[in-house]
């Protein structure tokens, strides 16, 4: 028996039990998410520990050999991604507890919660194309869903939007899933990497990879395709916020992409210049555009959602570079701007929960009466600048230093300077909100809110402290294994099957 | 040749609808059409001119057989596109509810 399965049977199973459970006894719904993605952190460190044993770790549903049957492929950039989703699954069910206590029908809520975890996690252990889009619907539809929760007209309406968007990316990568395999006549990711060599460089080739790119430009939300984020993001309530912005896009929208780019179409920056200064550009504009807009934004989590636009900008910048540090940087991005948009978010809850209100001018000097809070929203927006002790500095610092060592200087600069806009529309809250002196009736959030908050705190600084081992254990391992490129088909058919 | 560029023309004809109408319902059904056109696209693929079902017995084996895992593919497709229909059209609903009309020029509270 493997653990592999787990990461996405325990969510799933979870998700239909859990309208059973809340029939039975109502705050086991609350507990059976809570344990189920605590457990799941626990395999993901199990399974980051077991790639760097062995490399790739392949589960072969219903004992089928690789090109016939699905395949599910472990490896260090999956565990990298396992490890996000459950650390901020468990930050954002922590939270919900009081979060959710004033909603009705609490167990859709954590039923759909879990449905979202699974094709998260789905997405990141597969080795099959069409699996992929499967587990990438699953996820999909459930934040549909979880966006409309609160049911009120904004909401609803931000739903529709967000699932128009989202559909035309999701069919999207059908109809390339469909001229794929017309062409290759085979699902498995690693047989079509094989099979794809053969045109490499065509027409063809290039028009499906533009398909895809548009895909999964609207699922991570970058600049021409990211209207819908800003508006589904502050709709949902505040712990799923987190998640969709924390988690989500990247999942969906970067792992997506990255992985097809680099292991299965085999590109890299020496052999398709073009395409990865494409995604420059792309990253480029997602920062600067984003970042101006943010700046006007006079709504709490709408700020942040434009935010978000901006950072996923950065990843792509790290992916465009291209180089061992370029991509790492990209890589410990994920995993930091994870850590702090998913506190600001929180952070955002806790506010609402208190006042009601998301408008920044309504709701001066609650940096008095929510330390906490306060203290959570400004080490995340430190972390989220790249202020040195905290985890997003050395995340940037790796991004900056691939574009030097690619001999890209004004990337290098530029990227810097932009920093100085995250901290332009970060400030706008923490002047309007935190600093400002007033009074507005707000009580200190509750306990359950305020462990979720330092939770991710602690990670911040922890990760950031400890950078050297973390780069090394898990960032490095997991840019080796996208940069490897096609090697990774012959690891998927080479690997033998891992047990506990 | 043609009848794949049709799927396409479908696709694109699905894609107009999406962006250009302005009633909620006619959005549904630019999706609906998205979703034959890839659908078709699909089964097209697996199709082979004179080629039998593939159910491989041992009386027959000088036929090539069409192949099997698109039509495979087509139904969990059609599985997901019921579910994104059904809550599309719900969301549509619960807005009609509240705005009582499906013209979504009329029901922009969102910016940007």
């Amino acid at each position: 028996m493997s653990f592999i399965p787990l990461f996405f049977v325990l969510p799933l199973l979870s998700a239909f039990l859990i309208p059973i459970l809340g029939k039975i006894f109502k705050p086991l719904v609350w507990i059976v998410s809570t344990v189920v993605s605590f457990i799941l952190f626990i395999i993901a460190l199990y399974g980051l520990s077991a790639t760097r044993v062995i490399p790739m770790i392949v589960y072969k549903m219903g004992n089928w050999p690789p090109p016939l049957g699905i395949v599910m492929a472990f490896d260090s950039y999956s565990a990298l991604m396992v490890l996000v989703i459950s650390i901020l699954v468990f930050a954002g069910c922590l939270f919900s507890l009081r979060y959710m206590s004033h909603y009705t029908g609490q167990w859709k809520f954590y039923s759909l919660l879990m449905l979202m975890t699974a094709g998260m996690m789905g997405i990141c252990i597969t080795g099959d194309l069409f699996n992929m889009f499967v587990f990438l619907e699953i996820a999909a539809i459930s934040s549909y869903a979880l966006v409309a929760f609160g049911v009120g007209p904004e909401e609803l309406e931000a739903s529709f939007k967000y699932m128009v968007m989202g559909e035309i990316g999701g069919l999207t990568f059908l109809l390339s899933i469909a001229l794929i395999y017309a062409k290759t006549s085979t699902l498995n990711l690693a047989d079509i990497s094989n099979s794809l060599q053969a045109i490499q460089g065509t027409t063809f080739f290039w028009m499906i990879l533009g398909m895809l790119l548009f895909a999964f430009s609207i699922k991570a939300a970058l600049v021409p395709f990211h209207s819908w984020l800003p508006d589904a993001h502050p709709a949902a309530p505040a712990p799923i916020s987190s998640l969709l912005s924390g988690v989500f896009i990247k999942v969906l929208g970067i792992y997506t992409a990255s992985r097809l780019i680099f292991n299965v179409f085999g590109l890299s920056r020496d052999t398709a210049p073009l395409f990865f200064n494409i995604l420059i550009g792309l990253g480029f504009l997602s920062i600067i555009f984003a970042g101006l807009t943010a700046l006007n934004q006079k709504d709490y989590k709408r700020l942040l959602g434009f935010s978000s636009v901006s950072q996923i900008g950065y990843i792509m910048l790290g992916f465009g570079i291209g180089n061992f540090n370029g991509v790492a940087g990209a890589l410990f991005f994920i995993l930091a701007h994870g850590v702090a948009k998913g506190l600001l978010f929180l952070t955002s809850g806790a506010v609402v929960n208190a006042t009601g209100t998301r408008e920044l001018t309504k709701i001066p000097g609650l940096g008095e009466s929510m330390p906490t809070t306060a203290w959570s929203f400004r080490i995340g927006a430190l972390s989220l600048i790249g202020l040195p002790p905290l985890v997003g500095f050395f995340a940037k610092f790796l991004i900056v230093l691939g574009a030097v060592e690619a001999g890209y200087l004004w990337i290098a600069i530029a990227a810097v300077v932009l920093s100085g806009l995250t901290l332009a529309y970060l400030l706008k809250i923490e002047n309007n909100v935190f600093m400002k002196q007033g009074k507005t009736n707000a009580k200190q959030a509750p306990y359950t809110m305020r462990l979720a908050m330092v939770l991710l705190v602690v990670l911040a600084l922890a990760l950031g402290i400890g950078f050297l081992p973390i780069v090394e254990w898990v960032i490095s391992p997991a840019a080796h294994a996208l940069l490897r490129g096609l090697e990774y088909s012959q690891l998927v058919f080479s690997s033998m099957t891992f047990s506990f | 040749m043609i009848i794949f560029g049709s799927c396409i023309v479908l696709f694109l004809i699905g894609l107009y609808a999406i962006v250009t109408k302005r009633n909620l319902i006619k959005i549904a059904i630019g999706f609906a059409l998205i979703e034959y056109a890839v659908n078709l696209l699909f089964a097209l693929i697996g199709f082979r001119s004179g080629a039998l079902a593939p159910i491989i017995t041992k009386l027959d084996t000088t036929h090539a057989f069409v192949d099997p895992i698109p039509q495979a593919l087509v139904l969990t497709a059609i599985v997901i596109a019921l579910g994104t229909t059904a809550l599309m059209l719900t969301v549509i609903l619960r807005i009609y509810n509240h705005y009582k009309t499906f013209d979504i020029a009329e029901i922009k509270k969102l910016k940007g």
